[in-house]
């Protein structure tokens, strides 16, 4: 039993580290006061991007970098519609989204090596393997922790710094302060404009490296959609989180253990259609986006920051 | 223009402004304004609203820039780029909207901003420092708090703290005294005087007279986005001052026939309601306004006016209590049922709730009167019938609109408020109530808005007046509320009001208590 | 030198329409870049791509055929973000509307009068996308739980849930494994417009533009609408009711998508299969924000993504390069929109100005 459980936890975990990594990018851009919704399509774009690099140069960690560079630019053109355009943040996300799951899709069908007809479906290419920590790894149940690959190994220090980052630094302050109110923010000596580019960016850095998770350590390779819807999940998850990254694994980790439950079943002949099984995360965050919803509203707390979708601009007269 | 450098030989100006011009599409709100601030003294900044004098001290502090001019900090030119620029200075601000973080607490709005802090601020210490400004300008304040806990007085103090905190020296208090009672407004007084003492110096935004009187040594009145004088407050008179600002001679006294109070519209019987945050916002109110009267609502700012207003036209449900309109059951109904029952409402946010800026104005002018025959008919919009209803009424208001068409956001904010009065008292049938209907406004038109209030009154309807101008309530209402915490402290006649009283009503001091209480001073 | 946004007096009426044609140039020109990099003449596939979408009769034809469930459920979001209420939900209604559709077909031939089954099939597709929209409206209208993610994820649950029918209970015994359901009776069938692929659903969705427009401009209930969208405070204090707006406009925007399911079901595959997905609910957000909500405009703009669509088809036939190229260039679109946005109601102002001390110069 405690044998299941442990890895049951293990396949828990190595499902979520996208979603973590995703979940605490998207709760530093949202910190800030920008609502991205483009995620789906930055983790599709730093998927395919930090496959196509490590196939081509033998390396995971080039291709982790083209995972960041891609999540960053694209972070970068939502900060400049959102924050210097002024548009609406919705609509600039969503085409964040459609822009990026469209040219990922072009480019999984034309970076691919000239003998696949350039597909990149299909290849195989260096990845992130599990690293397991003798000893560390034999311990009933906790030892799933100590089996995961790099890339997990590295939340569990990214978690508990962005924490006390957020909470405990004078920049975590500042970072707080212009989304929750930018014209105080502003008045107090804090560059809105700059914070706001700053977090986004960060942020669709670390969703880009979620992405890159799924094709270089969790799939590993590219398919077609590969996210599988994993960028809107993250989009409840934070709203779950309350916007505090220590709450962020929790979530994540709530569906990384829905995908192993699904594991389970489908290995075990289960008679429910795969369908159904497949539809239990999407269902599972809108029953979580309810619950928190109804809590907020019972309890009058609103954990989102106060101006986040809004734009800010100064000079207004 | 008087030239006071003759006087000031003695001291240098620790600030001077030289020619500072500021253009917005369509106004120029600063036009070539000159000011020079001495250490140790307040000066006033006089002006009506829309006069320049925000603008000139967003200036100051880096929020605007200027078109041209120049500004010098102790004797030195600098260009101030950002709000950080201007602390540096030593020149810190305190808005007429707090710039603070509602969810953070006292300490962390203190500090934040700082560039100099380590990276890992030590709040204990943080709290410490705060505790010891606070008793040594008597401050009274627990950084601990959230601010969202905090009185609106004591974010003021929050806002004071924060200045000193930084180590300003230029202090540029915007109508400070807007939110705080007249007692409240004396203590102000007195931490301003120690902090001169200390050699600070102040600048204080105001447009009364009364206050430039008793805070400042110099006062400048700005007109139009001009300088029209400069005084030594010890030579010259409210009178002249008054004269100086709006460029002619006011203090007009509306005429004002005596009431003929009719049958109850309004009745309001031991409401409970709660604000946003599920706190309690009123406690056990109880009101009656009838038809012939204006019901004057005094009290500072978030004692429960927005709550009592919303409770009135149904936007807010409340917990316990009784609304009754013409002494029909109307508790806890829908905005549609109030609006059909008779009540009119002109919100306290103009531009949030009142209008819908990106709409026409004549959209604007038709949103109460769109549901019915001959505007529309069978669910079916008439425009040209709208257009000319619209037309009437910018003609009967005399709205200043380019077109009919155009969207309303870009007419200035005394237009914004003739339409809504427009609107709302074309389509009134009975219950006006109406949420500081006057702020914000130039005195022209002020008296405007004052005159159609009084006129629906002696056409028979009920006014209920939220206000925070005691001057505007003793003038033109019957009868004057007093809400404090979210109870009523007292009831009476216009005529019989003080001064005094009402503010210690205002202070919290029930009005069957104001004869024991002890006098302050 | 610094560049100032300076309010406008008022909004400046080139600039609504040099927007949304300007960023159809730049979006071509941003693609022309993105060919360049992967070794391709974008002249040539330009070309291609224009002649494949309108280089004969036949051609325009299935650009139509692409244009028609564009302008269905484009309409239909239009709808919701009227009110600014975000359904990207489109596709799951679309994806109703042609489940329930098949489902009336293959179930209800035996009691239906065959004049009468496509109409039926037609309703109750409008009647499926409606309800799945209706969930989130009415989850929004009474919680407050936000419309954008439900209606998303409901997407999945949709899609998901057509495949078990088609790959499961309602496949086709006699079909050789092939994942779908038996072929309609051709009574069944929308009609099609002389020989081409385009089907009657184009004058459905020309005559709905045309109704939406009245509604949406003439009619109380649009007035009220439009005052939601622009300003929730305001219609709450104006006594709108909105939980009740949300509600009946999310399910008209449903019912246009699940009719443009049931049109695709009916009118071009002619069964429940794979593929009936293929993403037109999404692209309905771009045929919708770049007509600015316009109905009529809608229309047209949905013409333009439909060739695009077509126009990729036809490069990865010719010149062997992904289909997807045309959804790149769609997505594409939106950002130089976006951005000109600001232009309708700011000007740029550039402003010099000599320079004075730096602060930090002068520091006491």
């Amino acid at each position: 039993m405690i044998a299941l459980i442990t890895s049951v936890l293990a396949i828990t975990l190595r499902a979520g580290t996208s979603l973590i990594y995703a979940t605490v990018g998207e709760i530093y851009t949202e910190r800030s006061g920008i609502l991205n919704l483009g995620l789906e399509g930055m983790m599709l774009l730093g998927a395919v991007t930090s496959f196509a690099t490590a196939y081509y140069t033998g390396s995971t960690w080039r291709g982790l970098l083209a995972a960041l560079a891609v999540g960053g630019l694209l972070a970068a053109l939502h900060a400049f519609i959102s924050v210097t355009m002024r548009a609406n943040q919705v609509v600039s996300g969503l085409s964040i989204t459609l822009f990026g799951s469209g040219l990922a899709s072009f480019l999984g069908q034309r970076l691919g090596p000239e003998s696949n007809n350039y597909y990149l479906v299909g290849m195989s290419g260096p990845r992130f393997s599990p690293l397991v920590i003798p000893g560390l790894s034999q311990l009933p149940i906790l030892g799933a922790l100590f089996e995961q690959d790099i890339l997990t190994y590295f939340l569990y220090i990214l978690l508990p710094l962005s924490w006390f980052y957020l909470y405990k630094t004078r920049n975590g302050l500042d970072l707080r302060a212009v989304g929750e109110n930018p014209q105080t923010a502003d008045a107090m000596g804090i560059n809105v404009v700059k914070t706001r580019y700053l977090y986004t960016i960060l942020g669709g850095m670390l969703v880009g490296l979620g992405g890159a998770h799924l094709s270089l350590a969790y799939t590993p390779g590219w398919t077609e959609n590969i996210t599988g819807g994993r960028g809107w999940i993250v989009i409840a998850l934070v709203i779950f989180a309350m916007w505090n990254p220590s709450r962020a694994a929790l979530g994540a980790i709530l569906f990384g253990g829905i995908n192993a439950v699904q594991f389970r079943l489908q290995a075990a002949g289960t008679t429910v259609p795969a369908e159904f099984l497949n539809m239990l995360p999407y269902l599972m965050t809108i029953f979580v986006l309810i619950v928190m919803t109804w809590w907020e509203a019972l309890s009058k707390r609103i954990g989102a920051p106060a101006a986040l979708g809004k734009s800010y601009m100064r000079e207004e007269k | 223009m008087n030239e006071p450098e003759a006087e000031n030989t003695l001291k240098n100006p620790i600030l001077e402004m030289r020619g500072i011009v500021k253009q917005f599409p369509g106004i120029l709100a600063n036009d070539h304004v000159d000011l020079e601030l001495y250490p140790g003294e307040v000066l006033s900044l006089l002006g009506e609203n829309g006069a320049g004098k925000s603008t000139l001290m967003n200036c100051l502090v880096g929020l605007y820039r200027p078109d041209e001019g120049e500004i010098y900090v102790r004797g030195q030119r600098v260009d101030i780029h950002s709000p950080k620029d201007a602390a540096a200075l030593g020149i810190g601000m305190i808005h007429q909207n707090f710039k603070l973080v509602q969810t953070m607490t006292v300490a962390e709005n203190i500090i934040l901003g700082i560039g100099a802090l380590p990276f890992v601020p030590d709040m204990d210490a943080v709290s410490r420092r705060i505790r010891e400004l606070s008793a040594r300008y008597s401050l009274q304040v627990d950084p601990q708090a959230y601010i969202w806990q905090l009185s609106v007085g004591e974010q003021q103090r929050v806002e004071i703290l924060k200045l000193i905190y930084r180590g300003a020296e230029i202090l540029i208090l915007d109508e400070p005294t807007a939110v705080l009672t007249p007692q409240e407004s004396h203590e102000l007084a007195g931490v301003i005087k120690v902090m001169m003492a200390e050699g600070k110096s102040a600048i204080f935004i105001t447009h009364k007279m009364e206050e430039v009187m008793e805070f400042s040594d110099w006062v400048r009145v700005l007109q139009h986005g001009r300088l029209v004088a400069v005084k030594r407050t010890a030579e010259t008179s409210p009178q002249e001052l008054a004269r100086l600002m709006v460029g002619r001679e006011v203090l007009f006294r509306l005429e004002k026939r005596a009431g003929t109070p009719g049958e109850t519209l309004l009745e309001l019987r031991d409401i409970h309601a709660e604000d946003d945050k599920g706190l309690p916002a009123l406690r056990g109110v109880s009101l009656a306004l009838h038809g012939g009267e204006i019901l004057g609502i005094a009290g500072v700012a978030g004692n429960g006016q927005r709550e009592l207003t919303e409770v009135v036209t149904g936007l807010r449900k409340v917990r316990q209590g009784r609304v009754l309109v013409r002494g029909e059951e109307q508790t806890n109904r829908s905005p549609l049922t109030m609006i059909k029952a008779g009540i009119s409402h002109i919100p306290a946010d103009r531009i949030g709730m009142g209008v819908v800026g990106d709409m026409a104005v004549s959209d604007n002018l038709v949103m109460k009167g769109y549901r019915e025959a001959p505007l529309v008919e069978k669910g079916v919009l008439r425009p040209r019938r709208i257009l000319k209803y619209a037309r009437r009424l910018i003609e009967t208001f005399r709205i200043a609109t380019p077109t009919p068409q155009t969207r309303i956001k870009f007419l200035s904010g005394g237009n914004i408020q003739k339409a809504i009065l427009a609107r709302e008292i074309s389509a009134c049938e009975g219950l006006l109530v109406a949420a500081y209907p006057s702020r914000g406004l130039d005195v022209g038109a002020t008296e405007t808005v004052r005159k159609m209030l009084l006129e629906q009154r002696d056409k028979g309807m009920g006014v209920l007046l939220i206000s925070e101008d005691l001057e505007e309530l003793l003038t033109i209402a019957d009868q004057i509320a007093v809400l404090f915490e979210g109870a009523v402290m007292g009831v009476c006649p216009a005529q019989e009001a003080d001064i005094e009283s009402l503010g210690l009503m205002m202070a919290g001091v029930r009005q069957t208590e104001l004869a024991s209480a002890p006098a302050i001073a | 030198m610094r560049f100032v946004f300076e309010k406008r007096q008022s909004v400046s009426r080139q600039a609504l329409v040099l927007v949304p044609v300007g960023s159809f140039f730049v979006s071509l020109l941003l693609g022309a870049v993105l060919l360049l990099a992967s070794k391709v003449n974008p002249l040539t596939t330009y070309a291609a791509m224009a002649h494949g979408a309108f280089g004969s009769w036949y051609n325009f034809s299935e650009t139509l055929v692409k244009a028609i469930p564009l302008m269905l459920t484009g309409l239909g979001v239009s709808i919701a973000f009227r009110m600014r209420f975000w359904n990207i939900g489109a596709e799951g209604q679309l994806v109703w509307g042609g489940v329930a559709a098949a489902w009336v077909i293959i179930f209800l031939a035996d009691v239906i009068p065959p004049w009468l089954l496509l109409p039926v099939a037609l309703l109750l597709g409008v009647v499926g996308g409606a309800l799945w929209a209706g969930g989130p409206a009415v989850l929004k209208a009474t919680l407050g739980v936000d419309e954008t993610l439900t209606t998303l994820l409901l997407n999945y649950v949709a899609i998901l849930f057509s495949q078990y029918l088609y790959y499961g209970p309602w496949r086709d015994p006699e079909g050789y494994g092939f994942p779908g359901t038996v072929q309609f009776p051709q009574f069944a069938w929308l009609p099609r417009l002389g020989g081409t692929r385009a089907h009657v659903g184009l004058i459905f969705a020309i005559v709905a533009a045309a109704l939406l427009w009245f509604v949406l401009n003439r009619t109380r209930w649009g007035f009220e609408l439009k005052i939601i969208g622009e300003n929730q405070t305001a219609a709450r204090y104006l006594g709108i009711n909105i939980a009740r707006h949300i509600v009946w406009a999310m399910l008209l925007s449903g019912a246009l998508s699940g009719l443009a399911g049931a049109c695709e079901v009916t009118g071009i595959s002619r069964r429940l299969q794979q593929g009936l997905s293929l993403g037109y609910g999404y692209t309905a957000i771009i045929v919708a924000w770049l007509a600015q909500l316009n109905p009529i405009a809608v229309l047209f703009v949905a013409i333009l993504m439909g060739a695009l669509l077509v126009g990729g088809d036809q490069v990865q036939m010719m010149m062997g390069l992904p289909a997807s190229v045309g959804i790149v260039l769609q997505g594409m679109l939106l950002f130089p929109m976006l951005a000109g946005g600001l232009f309708t109601e700011y000007r740029l102002r550039i402003i010099r100005a000599e320079k004075a001390a730096p602060v930090a110069e002068v520091q006491p």
